[in-house]
């Protein structure tokens, strides 16, 4: 049983070596996420939400426009998730105060 | 954690201490659009001041500053505002979330303005009720003192 | 000397990815966390490990050189975007730190649940007890 547990293990750090092969360097000026336009001719999405948020809401910080206004459904999402996360706990836990109030 | 603890230092600078960092954590939330901050960041640590107290001074005693029962309401009012502002935009004539139609005065920029600082105090106050709340109901059935 | 230190293919390999490899060291510390102990207390914290361990592979994956914070400066102006960096990583790992403790909140919670039925929190056991168990059949 440990066995194969390690062998698992070897195989995930042997995906991620290759894996980290073929990235990038890190902090490149000329790698597809950094650049203009992306490989299809559209604009680059990072390059447009660097450009636009002083524009579009009088905000300096970008990272707070882009994570409540162009991406604002993904976190009205993730809000629910912390708020579905705190009653499922509510309800996992909270089952012994109401039946020693009900004796 | 769920004892008191008879140790000066610790209840004295813990007591001195939490209401700074709620005041902190508030110029944090308001201040998002000009420094790095915002909601997320905020409530975690009005979370942060509110466990303090609960740590070092007992479950007991720590319902005077914040009761049990305030917090899971507290986390869905946060929610409420959030998706509220979506609705009120929408009952204005324009699409959910789209802040442009807010019935603010002004150019449409400072509505979105607006409309971000709304959502960054429902997000605190979101996470702050149920990082809270969770808390509490892991000690939950524990006997103390 | 015409070519410099920097130019060697070997050196600009090894430059442009070590801060890759510190991030896989510790995805491969999680992965051994969550895999090999029997405790599920440390499968728990070995998650948590690796969630830590992506968060971090994101956020390095924004960086350029020689650029600044994400926040706009009057003196430098939005026409290079190559002078900040990427915000649209920042924005996404916001949401995924306190999503990661509210989801740490419910295993833990379903932990507590665990030990008050059966009594322990190791994983051979408890396959065992759930074995003898009437109810689970």
């Amino acid at each position: 049983m440990k066995a194969v547990n390690y062998a698992v293990l070897a195989l995930f750090g042997a995906v991620l070596i290759l894996g980290g092969l073929s990235l990038p360097d890190r902090g490149d000026p000329t790698a597809p996420l950094n650049r203009d336009k992306s490989a299809a001719g559209t604009p680059n999405a990072p390059s447009y939400y660097i450009r636009n948020p002083e524009r579009d809401a009088d905000t300096p910080n970008m990272v707070t426009v882009v994570l409540a206004d162009y991406r604002g459904f993904d976190t009205m999402g993730e809000e629910t998730v912390i708020l579905t996360a705190g009653l499922i706990c509510f309800l996992i836990l909270r089952r012994e105060r109401t039946k020693e109030k009900r004796r | 954690m769920m004892r008191r603890d008879d140790d000066a230092i610790i209840s004295l600078v813990s007591r001195t201490v939490s209401p700074f960092i709620m005041i902190f954590a508030l110029y944090v939330i308001f201040h998002g659009h000009y420094s790095p901050g915002g909601g997320f960041q905020g409530g975690t640590m009005l979370a942060a001041a509110l466990i303090l107290v609960r740590l070092a001074a007992g479950s007991d005693l720590s319902q005077l500053q914040f009761p049990r029962s305030w917090a899971t309401p507290l986390g869905s009012a946060g929610v409420l505002i959030y998706w509220g502002t979506g609705f009120v935009s929408m009952l204005c004539g324009g699409n959910f979330l789209n802040y442009a139609f807010l019935p603010v005065s002004g150019p449409p920029p400072h509505h979105r303005n607006l409309g971000i600082l709304f959502i960054e105090v429902g997000v605190g106050l979101a996470v702050m009720g149920i990082l809270t709340a969770i808390y509490d109901d892991l000690l939950e059935g524990h006997p103390r003192d | 000397m015409t070519t410099s230190w920097k130019d060697i293919p070997v050196t600009k390999f090894l430059l442009g990815h070590y801060g890759y490899w510190f991030v896989f060291i510790l995805m491969t510390l999680g992965f051994y966390g969550m895999v090999v102990k029997k405790n599920l207390v440390k499968k728990l914290i070995g998650m948590n490990i690796f969630q830590v361990a992506i968060i971090m592979f994101y956020l390095s994956s924004a960086g350029k050189w020689k650029a600044t914070i994400p926040i706009v400066d009057p003196a430098i102006g939005t026409a290079d975007t190559a002078r900040y960096i990427d915000p649209l990583q920042h924005c996404l790992m916001l949401t995924a730190i306190v999503v990661g403790v509210a989801t740490s909140g419910v295993a833990y919670a379903l932990l507590i649940t665990i030990y008050k039925r059966f009594g322990t929190l190791h994983e051979d056991e408890l396959i065992e007890r759930m074995k003898n168990d009437l109810d689970m059949e």
